[in-house]
């Protein structure tokens, strides 16, 4: 499903170079909820980045979903993204002059759907986070809690393979990040394939497994015990 | 996707809405000052008769001083008007198949004795020509017609009416078979014309290229039984007594302009011929003492010998352009600031799927948002511009009036404008990584 062999990535200035990751390796496996811990500077957000193909990588092989993405142009990255990847950041980041449904619809936008079917989606996607009488609130007008969960609403919409969280309940009190863990996992039971990256061993311990990360390299991880995806999680991965 | 472009676009630009103020108005200011200098350049550059371009000419004839060209510094050039003895031999030919021979003058145009609360009679300038005036300048008539040709000879007192005259005495109704007086005598009015205002007044540039047309126009012939005096330029090379109107008319002052209508190639070439052996006899009478040389102009080369579009029409419209390049580098700074502070709304969508195409077409209609709306304000900006200088110099009316294919012009100068403006700052931020602004927004 995901599978990184020997990735470095180095960051270079007039005066240093930064060895963010060094041949790193890593496989998930589809429909698994991995957490990626590792002190600040380790490499987890690179990782995710490389991961989500926002960045490129110096060496190595990365191969998603079965494709090689070493030598993918911007549009073929960009496709990739747009269909296959959802992402959830610590910050939320929704664009702030746009409401609730504009927010979501964005990814849908870029997908090329007719506004029929971008309004079936973005309707079900805020059901499922539990916001859809908030379609015509901004940003602003919600709390923390209900922002991330416009986020995941976001990232889900596009119905993708893969869920990459950057810190999701980072900015959120122990109630809002619990609720919010609730529906990353609920998300997972349905199929997707979820890598996580945390700070907090509390959150890390409800992934499938927790892969430490450290100077850029995988330094542990915990075997993946696969478990049944239900129905809809499989039916789904088959359109896709 | 474009008009979610378009939605998006007006967005952002709500989002910064001073510095969204400021770029459109500096593409605005230099699109009106622009915008204006084009507006004189077009009107002043163009030819009113381009239609007819082909088959109307002007008349030239060196009649001038043996010792001294017309004009010191471009010696080949001719006097721009013929003497009176040579317009009659001029009209007096039947190879054309319109002759014009004119001059203006100026009388006291008074409203008829019978008119309540008309107004008070003024300082006209009247042109004084043939019937044959209206239909080769193709001037359009609102009220009754011009004289015949019949009337040419008989000099009889009848008159055409501008417009603006008939507004002044008649209201602007129709006056046809009514009385003006034009200095003490009575004219029965024929004939009012409706908007007429060509701009350069091809016709007489040598009394004034922008000047509106005349006031009134009476036959030719009613000069020589008024003994009219020009209001236009009368020049003279050869020291002679004038004592008499009559005199004056013999003498070798240039002062009427003339025009002939030539149909066909055979025609000008026949009434080259023509002038050549008027000129060959007139020098056997001891006129014409320099070297033969006639000239017939169309009327776009009439406006070219003219210079009516001067070296600094085109100066003035190479600073206005300059401005608007300074006006679009500093919107340029303005653009790149504005998208500095967008990458993180950038990287996101980047993060969302959307391509490097894409961002670019996005913030390309932006910028294309920007330019219409300096060019709409441009246009807003540049007509006060203009009124304002309609009120400044009166004489200059005609060419402070907005010519519309300017306004689109410069509406089309605006967008593009806009999209050079916008194209580094795009390009910039198409190449922006996303990821450190998703971790830090």
């Amino acid at each position: 499903m995901l599978e990184m062999h020997h990735i470095s990535k180095v960051y270079r200035t007039d005066l240093v170079e930064t060895h963010a990751l060094r041949d790193f390796n890593l496989t998930v496996e589809e429909g698994e909820f991995v957490a990626v811990t590792g002190p600040s500077g380790s490499g987890k957000t690179t990782f995710l980045n490389i991961a989500g193909l926002l960045e490129a990588f110096d060496t190595g092989s990365y191969r998603l979903d079965g494709e090689s993405v070493n030598d993918l142009g911007d549009d073929a990255r960009s496709r990739i993204r747009n269909r296959k990847i959802g992402f959830i950041f610590q910050s939320f980041n929704l664009i702030p002059d746009l409401d609730v449904y504009d927010n979501v619809d964005v990814p849908l936008r870029y997908r090329g759907f007719n506004a029929a079917e971008r309004r079936r989606r973005i309707t079900q996607a805020l059901e499922l986070v539990g916001l859809a009488s908030r379609m015509k609130h901004v940003p602003a007008q919600l709390s923390g809690g209900q922002q991330q969960r416009v986020a995941i609403a976001r990232a889900l919409a596009g119905e993708p393979r893969f869920l990459l969280a950057d810190e999701p309940t980072g900015n959120l009190d122990s109630l809002m990040a619990r609720q919010v863990l609730d529906l990353i996992e609920e998300i997972n039971r349905g199929g997707t394939t979820i890598i996580m990256v945390t700070h907090d061993p509390e959150l890390a311990r409800r992934a499938h497994r927790n892969v430490q990360v450290m100077d850029g390299k995988v330094t542990d991880f915990q075997p993946f015990e696969p478990r049944p995806l239900i129905a809809a999680s499989a039916e789904r991965a088959a359109r896709v | 996707m474009f008009a979610y472009h378009v939605r998006l676009g007006l967005k952002s630009l709500r989002r910064n809405p001073v510095l969204t103020a400021l770029m459109i108005g500096a593409i605005a200011l230099g699109i009106a000052v622009c915008l204006t200098a084009l507006n004189v350049f077009t009107l002043v550059s163009g030819n009113p008769l381009a239609h007819r371009n082909e088959v109307v000419f002007a008349v030239q004839m060196d009649s001038w001083d043996p010792n001294d060209p017309w004009d010191d510094e471009r010696p080949t050039l001719l006097p721009y008007e013929l003497t009176f003895r040579d317009a009659q031999a001029v009209l007096a030919s039947d190879i054309p198949d319109r002759t014009v021979v004119m001059h203006k003058g100026a009388f006291v145009l008074g409203p008829p004795a019978d008119a309540e609360d008309a107004a008070k009679p003024f300082i006209a300038i009247v042109r004084l020509a043939q019937a044959a005036f209206f239909p080769m300048f193709d001037v359009p008539f609102r009220y009754g017609s011009a004289w015949d040709s019949a009337t040419d000879a008989t000099a009889a007192a009848v008159i055409v009416l501008s417009k603006e005259s008939n507004e002044k005495f008649f209201g602007g109704e129709d006056s046809v078979g009514r009385t003006v007086k034009l200095d003490d005598r009575d004219y029965r009015v024929i004939g009012v014309l409706d908007e007429w205002h060509p701009v350069p007044k091809f016709y007489d540039l040598n009394n004034g290229s922008l000047d509106d047309p005349e006031d009134a126009w009476i036959p030719f012939s009613r000069g020589e039984l008024v003994e009219a005096q020009t209001a236009g330029n009368t020049n003279c090379w050869k020291p002679e007594v004038l004592n008499s109107y009559r005199e004056f008319l013999n003498s070798e002052c240039v002062w009427i302009q003339a025009w002939v209508e030539l149909g066909s190639r055979d025609k000008v070439e026949e009434f080259k011929a023509f002038l050549d052996g008027y000129v060959a006899d007139q020098k056997k009478l001891g006129r014409f003492p320099r070297p033969l040389n006639n000239k017939l102009s169309t009327v776009g080369e009439w406006l070219a010998l003219n210079k009516v579009v001067e070296d600094d029409n085109r100066v003035l419209l190479g600073i206005a352009f300059m401005f608007l390049a300074v006006c679009l580098i500093n919107t340029v700074g303005l653009l790149l600031a504005k998208f500095s502070g967008a990458a993180a709304v950038v990287s996101l969508h980047r993060a969302l799927g959307a391509s490097r195409k894409q961002i670019f077409r996005q913030h390309l209609v932006e910028v294309s948002l920007i330019g219409l709306a300096g060019g709409v304000l441009g246009i807003g900006v540049g007509y006060l511009l203009l009124m304002a200088l309609r009120q400044l110099y009166n004489s200059y009316e005609a060419v402070t009036r907005l010519d519309w294919s300017v306004g689109f012009m410069a509406l089309a100068l605006s967008l593009i404008a806009g999209v050079i403006a916008g194209l580094y700052p795009t390009w910039r931020i198409c190449r922006v990584q996303p990821a450190p602004y998703l971790k830090t927004q």
